[in-house]
């Protein structure tokens, strides 16, 4: 398994002041890593970093060079504007290609066939021609995973990626993400969802307020210390919601 | 009755002036419909009316300073405040739609006082309305006005075509975007310059006041219907050419001004689409 990343006690920030310090951690080819925090701790600051939009401000982030910016097909979280937009399910998910055409005022033969191939892949070509507003929420979270993945193979970097689905649609996004896990593609998924991420990811990466708590195999996790404080909150939390249904 | 106005209509178009207006006015609708969908679809319809502002300030002062064409000046004025409206919607400390009215309804005041205090003809009003509401200035073109406007025109929509993909790109979701390598900012930069070129070339037609309405009226009408964002694209330039078309024609035979006879045509086309939406979403549900 070749190493994707190594960060060595990295500091994020704004403008020099730190949101998130101390990170610790390792990336390597077929994880799937779950990012655990609550808001406001920093995962979107580690996000930018990530996708190298955003320099730490300390720290070492080790990366082999094959690895370079880009090489993440990234799921960002749905905006405003996306909600009615009129827009194909085929335009969007090619538009992941756009990245390999450089100058090119257009997509070739091969990032045509890619973008095919990837709605085969997820399942999605009998949408190609249908419009992304009128489609469930399930669905466009498939649309844009296609898109991420037309535009990098290898490492898929999703944010909270369920938010807004119900119970059903859900499971169906996180059995449809083990299965590309398990295809090969290295997962980073940011969630606050800590059932869900406990039971899919092999690693788990913790951010606490402003430091990281916990940095390591899911299993290791669940018998850790913090790993048991938010298995009861998380079990707590869902007694309570259930009771208010 | 119509033969009468067969008649007229004829006698019109053996003017060659009829045939430039014609000429300047489709392209003009042409382009305004472009870039549309995108300004519409970013959040950023009130640039194109903050910028027209600007080019009716431009425009004092371009008649200030005496020159014989203001296009010299007009142009680059309205570009970089173009260039200035989207930082300052990026950065947050002033929101973009305050900082789109601060430099409207700023440059519009400044044109307005500087037209007022060096005069530039004896009829102050009638400059105004014309340069604010469009007039029969269209109908006054000289030949190099409708070459300038040729060539402005084959620039935005050539610089359409050839950055279509990522245009849409970019208006669908800048983040993923920029996540994956694409430098956004340079596009962003691209449509205000292309917004900018086109408020300045519709400037002549429809006058600055109405040329918001131009711009969005089409792509408005075109989201209604269609599905896929190419669909909208053919959708509203067919549209914007033929209401331009429509009203032209109109302003001719019934002496009505011409800008806002094409923005009314414009109105018209949207509720007709609206009310087909309805209509279909009712018999699909």
């Amino acid at each position: 398994m070749g190493n994707l990343l190594h960060c060595k006690d990295i500091v994020l920030g704004y403008e020099g002041k730190a949101v998130v310090s101390g990170l610790n951690f390792n990336i390597s080819e077929g994880d799937y890593l779950c990012i655990l925090g609550e808001n406001g701790s920093g995962k979107s600051t580690l996000i930018k970093a990530l996708l190298g939009l955003n320099k730490p401000l300390s720290g070492m982030m080790i990366q082999p060079a094959a690895m370079k910016a880009g090489d993440i097909g990234y799921l960002p979280q749905q905006t405003a504007i996306q909600r009615d937009f009129p827009a194909s399910v085929r335009e969007i998910v090619l538009s992941g290609c756009l990245p390999k055409c450089g100058l090119r005022p257009y997509y070739n033969k091969d990032e045509k066939k890619l973008a095919e191939d990837t709605m085969k892949r997820l399942g999605i070509t009998e949408l190609a021609g249908r419009c992304y507003r009128e489609l469930s929420g399930g669905q466009q979270q498939r649309v844009l995973i296609a898109r991420a993945l037309c535009a990098a193979q290898k490492v898929l970097l999703l944010d909270e990626p369920v938010t807004g689905l119900d119970p059903k649609a859900q499971n169906e996004l996180y059995e449809l993400i083990a299965e590309l896990n398990k295809s090969g593609v290295t997962i980073i998924m940011v969630s606050h969802d800590f059932a869900a991420a406990t039971r899919y990811a092999s690693h788990i990466l913790h951010i606490g307020a402003h430091c990281q708590l916990f940095f390591g195999e899911t299993a290791d996790y669940l018998a850790s210390d913090v790993g048991k404080i938010f298995a009861e909150r998380d079990t707590h939390e869902r007694t309570v919601t259930e009771d208010d249904r | 009755m119509t033969g009468d106005l067969a008649a007229k209509l004829q006698l019109y178009f053996s003017y060659p002036f009829v045939w430039y207006a014609l000429i300047v006015g489709l392209l003009i609708a042409l382009c305004s419909s472009l870039l549309g969908v995108t300004l519409v679809l970013k959040r950023f319809s009130y640039i194109g009316d903050g910028l027209s502002h600007v080019a009716f300030g431009a425009m004092a002062v371009a008649g200030l300073v005496g020159l014989t064409n203001d296009m010299y000046i007009v142009l680059p004025i309205t570009v970089i405040s173009a260039i200035l409206l989207l930082r300052t919607g990026q950065n947050a400390k002033i929101n973009g739609d305050a900082a789109i009215a601060m430099i409207s309804v700023g440059a519009l005041a400044v044109g307005y006082m500087l037209m007022n205090i060096f005069p530039s003809s004896a009829n102050i009003t009638g400059d105004v309305c014309t340069t604010l509401f469009g007039s029969t200035s269209i109908l006054t073109l000289k030949e190099t006005d409708v070459i300038v406007c040729i060539i402005m025109s084959v620039v935005v929509i050539a610089s359409f075509l050839l950055f279509y993909h990522k245009i849409f790109a970019v208006t669908f979701d800048e983040n993923f975007i920029r996540a994956a390598g694409v430098k956004a900012n340079v596009y962003n930069l691209l449509i205000a310059v292309i917004t900018a070129f086109i408020i300045v070339l519709a400037m002549n037609l429809v006058g600055s006041l109405l040329i918001s309405a131009l711009i969005i009226f089409p792509a408005l009408s075109a989201m209604r219907v269609f599905k896929s964002f190419r669909g909208v694209i053919i959708c509203s330039a067919v549209i914007s050419v033929f209401c331009a078309g429509t009203g032209i024609f109109t302003s001719i035979l019934c002496g009505t001004p011409v800008g806002s006879t094409i923005v009314a045509a414009d109105m018209i086309v949207f509720f007709v689409f609206w009310g087909l939406s309805v209509l279909v979403r009712r018999k699909t549900q």
